[in-house]
């Protein structure tokens, strides 16, 4: 596992407040939404926040969040794509 | 059980500074809501329905002195003095003052031009009661986006249950940083104005706006005036943001409304809808109106024509809903193109003429709230 | 119209402590957050509800009153709720306006509203009832007399829940209660008062 993959479970689980959760519970392929991690519309938003503040990606398009956010590994492959910092 | 009438009202807008003005300005199909450029949340700018504080000073500056006030107090004070200037006999001591804000003074976190408590709800409420003297407690409803219906529901049950004769409700909310750079954050905020309904919507503008009106007992010929008949609320009790995918509150609430009066969906001659123009809302609001048998009803959105004005706007629309039944006036429902929810709605593309009697007010706000409230004319 | 009200349970959450119908239940032995006081309640209550988490302080001491305060499930699902405090979401409202310098969160931003702690209870008892939040400098029991009156009257709740939930600089003053028709103590200003300030009779 990257450590970007360690680092994206770390802070997913520290801002939206997944309190009692542990990074090794969440699978890299798993869902983040719907019946996997159970996330709802709110935090998707705070994930857009997320991908701003640490890795300098403005998200225009709030329906391209869909699929980047669908697992862990969708999201790494994404900020490895586009990360500004 | 004696009845409550909607009275005197006042709208403070950027449409104008009285109901009269916006009227007016309805009619003529004018919009509120005008490109900004002052805010560092948005790039390349934002509509909204603004008003400038200068403007407001200018007819603050006959009342009182318009560094004593908050921009928000001052227009809330605006909209009752016009309210008690139409009923020079009200006894101010058996009145009631009902203030339905969501954010009230909030843009004073970031200003402190006053002092810090000014930021309480109550604070303002209180500011605004010593102004005019009034002898009862303010109460403050803040209950979102459904506040200033809900607050009229507050004034009738307040009546009759004796704590005070009748009440003047006023409301407003400002379009400070805080909020807007919120609608921000949720991605809600419309790139051009507001399009409730209409295939092409893309989000929320918001408005700021003041407004107040008198309830209470008809004190002469209540054919030509507007009664309150009832109002429920509903909570849709699944997403303290999302609306309901099956419009469960609102539809609860409009549905036991009925049941509790009587009333068939073929009565409602106007639905005044909430209409904020995202995607999600308004798909909600349609598939509860079907639901509710309302489909053929003309409805309209007055949010093309201010913005969303939060805790105002439920308040704001109801005076303007009382006004179409008095006038038998239906509005056009501004910036409307094509259907783009998934149920079918009458709504009101050109300003017409038609005899009215009973109408739907509704809204529906975060925290699941909805709010439904039924408004009729002539004597009952 | 004349009817007869009563008072039904009451909880109170002030001071590290809990009460439920006056009688301590709960207890913070050592100086410590507020956060980890409501965590603590949470778990003495073995309360299994993960969405607790993601709330505001203020959603929070309002889910924990009515947990405490209901034991359970509340049963008449239009049960009313009208709840009240003095700080509205002041709390949250700062914590938002400090995010603001940088990247405003949505997450706080949602709960910058004080009747979003009547959709967290809604949602977790399934109430599709009526709700109304009032604000007022502090607790004003006539209030909840005369709007709770009318709802009864119309015959819109045939229970009520009632909440005064204040929070603001770290304070905290909850006190929950319901209302029926029957049993329980008479719903009236003076006892109202008294189950609210014990202390101060």
């Amino acid at each position: 596992m990257s450590d970007l993959h360690t680092e994206l479970k770390k802070s997913i689980i520290e801002q939206l407040n997944l309190e009692d959760m542990e990074v090794s519970e969440i699978e890299n392929d798993e869902h983040l939404f719907g019946d996997g991690l159970g996330l709802d519309s709110i935090d998707a938003l705070e994930l857009i926040v997320l991908l701003e503040k640490d890795y300098g990606i403005k998200l225009t398009d709030p329906n391209q969040g869909k699929e980047i956010f669908n697992s862990i590994n969708t999201m790494a492959d994404f900020i490895e794509k586009n990360r500004t910092r | 059980m004696s009845r409550n009438y909607l009275l005197s009202d006042s709208i403070i807008s950027p449409l104008g500074f009285s109901t009269k003005e916006n009227l007016a300005a309805i009619l003529r199909s004018e919009s509120a809501l005008k490109w900004h450029n002052n805010s560092r949340f948005f790039e390349n700018g934002y509509y909204a329905g603004l008003i400038d504080e200068s403007i407001i000073d200018d007819k603050f500056n006959e009342l009182g002195s318009p560094d004593d006030y908050t921009k928000l107090e001052k227009m809330i004070i605006l909209a009752i003095q016009q309210v008690l200037d139409e009923q020079p006999d009200l006894e101010i001591e058996n009145t009631g003052l009902i203030i339905s804000t969501t954010k009230g003074n909030i843009d004073e976190l970031e200003k402190s031009k006053f002092s810090p408590d000014r930021v309480y709800l109550w604070k303002m409420a209180e500011v605004i009661a010593d102004f005019f003297g009034f002898k009862t407690k303010p109460i403050v409803v803040s209950n979102a986006c459904i506040s200033g219906g809900l607050a009229i529901k507050t004034a009738n049950d307040l009546i009759s249950t004796g704590r005070f004769i009748n009440a003047i409700v006023a409301g407003g909310d400002l379009i400070s940083d805080f909020v807007l750079s919120g609608f921000q954050s949720f991605q809600a905020i419309s790139p051009e104005p507001c399009r409730p309904f209409s295939n092409d919507r893309q989000g929320v503008s918001l408005g700021e706006a003041a407004a107040a009106i008198l309830i209470g007992p008809a004190n002469s010929d209540a054919s030509e005036k507007v009664a309150y008949l009832d109002a429920t609320t509903a909570n849709d009790a699944n997403h303290i943001s999302g609306p309901s995918r099956t419009g469960e509150g609102l539809f609860q609430s409009i549905s036991r409304l009925f049941q509790h009066n009587n009333i068939e969906p073929s009565q409602i001659d106007f639905l005044s809808a909430h209409g904020t123009a995202t995607i999600y809302n308004d798909e909600m609001e349609a598939i509860a109106f079907n639901r509710a048998g309302l489909d053929h009803v003309p409805v309209n959105s007055f949010k093309g024509y201010y913005g969303h004005t939060l805790g105002t706007s439920a308040l704001i629309e109801s005076i303007l809903t009382k006004h179409s039944l008095l006038s038998g006036q239906l509005f056009n429902s501004i910036n409307y193109s094509a259907s783009g929810v998934s149920q079918d709605l009458n709504i009101i593309e050109k300003n017409k003429k038609k005899d009215l009697t009973l109408a739907l007010k509704s809204a529906s706000g975060f925290g699941g709230c909805n709010l439904a409230m039924l408004l009729k004319k002539g004597g009952i | 119209m004349s009817q007869n009200l009563f008072i039904r349970n009451s909880v109170v959450i002030r001071d590290s402590r809990v009460w439920r119908d006056g009688e301590l239940i709960f207890k913070n032995e050592t100086e410590t957050t507020l956060s980890k006081f409501l965590k603590a309640i949470y778990k003495h209550q073995n309360l299994k509800y993960p969405k607790f988490f993601k709330m505001d302080s203020l959603s929070k001491l309002g889910y924990l009153g009515a947990e405490i305060l209901i034991n359970g499930e509340i049963q008449d699902k239009n049960t009313a709720l009208v709840f009240s405090n003095s700080a509205s979401s002041l709390e949250t409202d700062e914590a938002y306006a400090q995010t603001m310098q940088d990247f405003p969160s949505p997450a706080l931003f949602v709960y910058t509203l004080p009747n979003i702690m009547l959709g967290e209870i809604s949602i977790r008892h399934q109430l599709r009832s009526e709700n109304v939040f009032f604000v007022s400098r502090e607790f004003d029991a006539s209030l909840y007399i005369d709007y709770s009156k009318a709802l009864f009257q119309e015959k819109k709740a045939d229970n009520v829940l009632c909440g005064w939930v204040d929070l603001h600089n770290n304070d905290y003053d909850v006190f929950l209660w319901q209302i029926a028709r029957s049993g329980g103590i008479d719903f009236n200003e003076e006892e109202l008062k008294k189950l609210y300030l014990p202390t101060h009779e």
